[in-house]
């Protein structure tokens, strides 16, 4: 790691002052550290500053009553993974927040954090490859080794976003608040990210001098059923090959209402409209469940390496449907 | 000559203990030279706008007081490891190993507030006010903890390297969840590794401990 200088975050104004002052890369933030400290000591980042976030007050907290949940974004993913009121009413989110990383980076790695995370795609962790994402020229990708590359959504760089929590979130339908210089303003979280034909740099419209404070996730209805699948290439853990976010509204055994959200096939968070039309008003059995995951690949476009994901996402999203008449 | 220059360069001068923190890493040259602490004469660089890229900290190690001066980028780790009080007392717990330095293999885990982490991914400033237990400090005194009794018990390692790691992920579970079942066993361990495979024995071991507590 290159030296830098270390501040404790007071308040949100200091922080977004501290970081107006300069463009990306200079002034970072850091909460958990577990992404960022990783780019750091592969070089991908090279800040002059880091501002601490832990040391902001409160920012930490999970609160719910009965109409939604409150998360700070210095909440903890296993403090998330843990909560009674998430396990139960909000389920598809705290079975994504168990099933990322390792205990010890549950146990310090934030919310915020989880949806800010930079991207694992190993050409951009490579410290000696300017890649497009980096300011290059070319996606290695596209003529290197895929195996682990976007599915949907790539063109012109194949990265998938990393994050389990992000599906879920948008499953929910939840929203998200940021801090910037003139205030506060709250977006839905499936607005916050981007694909990289609108921004290859960046996957989400975060801005250098903005900062993620809290995310709001309304409750969901009683008659709701809700669960996040996630494939990985072995029993340990890792991030998905392709998982999917499922929140159902039943009625007996016809799905009033679906969202299904996919992650690890796409550079952003991918809700599949199309499953979600395959399945709404219908009695979900076998074959509408299959059809609904064959309808959400049918314009997937993958790579070399990564033809696999096409079937494994069509049946996790059939399983992830099924879970909801089992 | 920038950091990462002087870090390649010092891995051409490799010490007998820096080669074995070395070894299993892949990358020796990252690994040799950790963030430079105490005595380094570039560390008394001038400090502005409230941000210090060096600071005086106290740490809660075991229960004892450190008081050390590390740079911004010092890990937890680094400071356990090769970290040298004000007085000019190395701390010298090298319990927790250095072998990924990425967060991913666990041999460095130790206990931050009763919770596991990683200390290779925990900035040692952020180790202020939290209280630091590695393997050292797990026995009471000679008497073993419970899960150390199981590990020898069970034979639950073959070289080694990974067992402070396995030993301090099974208490911080134990302390949370007195019976376990062994998926939450095998979950609260998901975050360390064993090359050598003794899963099954490890597994054992913890089973048998929770029995004890």
């Amino acid at each position: 790691m290159d030296k830098f200088s270390y501040v404790n975050a007071s308040s949100l104004k200091q922080v977004t002052s501290l970081l107006s002052d300069s463009g990306w890369g200079e002034v970072m933030m850091i909460a958990g550290g577990t992404d960022l400290l990783s780019e750091l000591k592969e070089y991908i980042e090279t800040p002059k500053t880091l501002i601490n976030l832990k040391t902001l007050p409160g920012m930490d907290s999970i609160s719910a009553n009965a109409s939604g949940l409150k998360i700070g974004a210095l909440a903890t993913v296993a403090d998330i993974a843990k909560h009674r009121t998430i396990q139960q009413h909000y389920t598809v989110l705290a079975q994504a927040a168990a099933s990322v990383a390792t205990p010890q980076i549950r146990n310090v790695g934030t919310l915020g954090g989880n949806l800010c995370q930079r991207p694992r795609c190993w050409y951009y962790r490579d410290e000696t490859v300017n890649c497009l994402k980096k300011g290059g020229d070319i996606c290695y990708a596209v003529d290197g080794l895929s195996k682990y590359h976007a599915i949907l959504g790539g063109d012109p760089v194949y990265i998938v976003h990393p994050s389990d929590i992000a599906p879920a979130l948008i499953a929910l339908n939840a929203s998200l608040k940021i801090a910037g210089p003139e205030g506060e303003k709250t977006l839905k979280v499936e607005e916050f990210f981007t694909l990289p034909a609108a921004n290859p740099f960046r996957e989400n419209v975060l801005q250098p001098n903005e900062i993620v404070v809290e995310v709001q996730v309304p409750q969901p209805k009683p008659n709701t059923k809700s669960f996040y699948l996630k494939a990985r290439e072995k029993g340990a853990p890792d991030f998905a090959l392709a998982s999917v976010a499922g929140v159902f509204e039943m009625m007996g055994k016809t799905c009033q209402t679906a969202n299904v959200v996919l992650g690890g096939v796409a550079p952003a968070p991918w809700r599949s409209a199309e499953a979600e039309t395959t399945l709404t008003g219908k009695m979900i059995n076998e074959s509408v469940s299959l059809k609904a995951g064959a309808e959400a690949v049918k314009d997937a476009q993958p790579l070399n390496d990564n033809a696999y994901k096409v079937t494994l996402t069509q049946n996790l999203i059939s399983r992830t449907a099924m879970m909801a008449v089992s | 000559m920038s950091d990462k220059e002087k870090e390649k360069k010092q891995g051409t001068n490799i010490s007998r203990r820096s080669f074995l923190k070395g070894v299993g890493t892949g990358t020796v040259a990252a690994t040799v030279a950790p963030a430079i602490l105490v005595g380094d004469s570039e560390t008394a660089e001038a400090q502005t706008d409230g941000a210090a890229s060096t600071a005086k900290i106290q740490l809660n190690i075991n229960e004892k007081l450190y008081e050390i001066e590390v740079e911004a980028r010092t890990t937890l780790l680094t400071v356990l490891r090769d970290g040298i009080d004000t007085g000019g007392n190395s701390v010298d717990l090298t319990g927790a190993k250095l072998i990924c330095d990425r967060g991913e293999c666990g041999g460095c885990t130790v206990l931050a507030d009763g919770k596991a982490v990683y200390a290779c991914m925990m900035l040692a400033m952020d180790a202020q006010s939290k209280q630091i237990t590695t393997v050292e400090g797990i026995a009471n005194g000679d008497d073993l903890h419970p899960v150390q009794e199981a590990f020898i018990q069970h034979d639950a390692m073959m070289c080694g390297f990974c067992t402070p790691g396995f030993i301090v992920s099974s208490v911080a579970l134990l302390n949370e969840n007195q019976k376990p079942t062994i998926a939450e066993i095998k979950d609260s361990l998901s975050g360390n590794t064993c090359r050598c495979g003794t899963y099954p024995f490890i597994f054992d071991a913890v089973e048998t401990a929770s029995e004890k507590m």
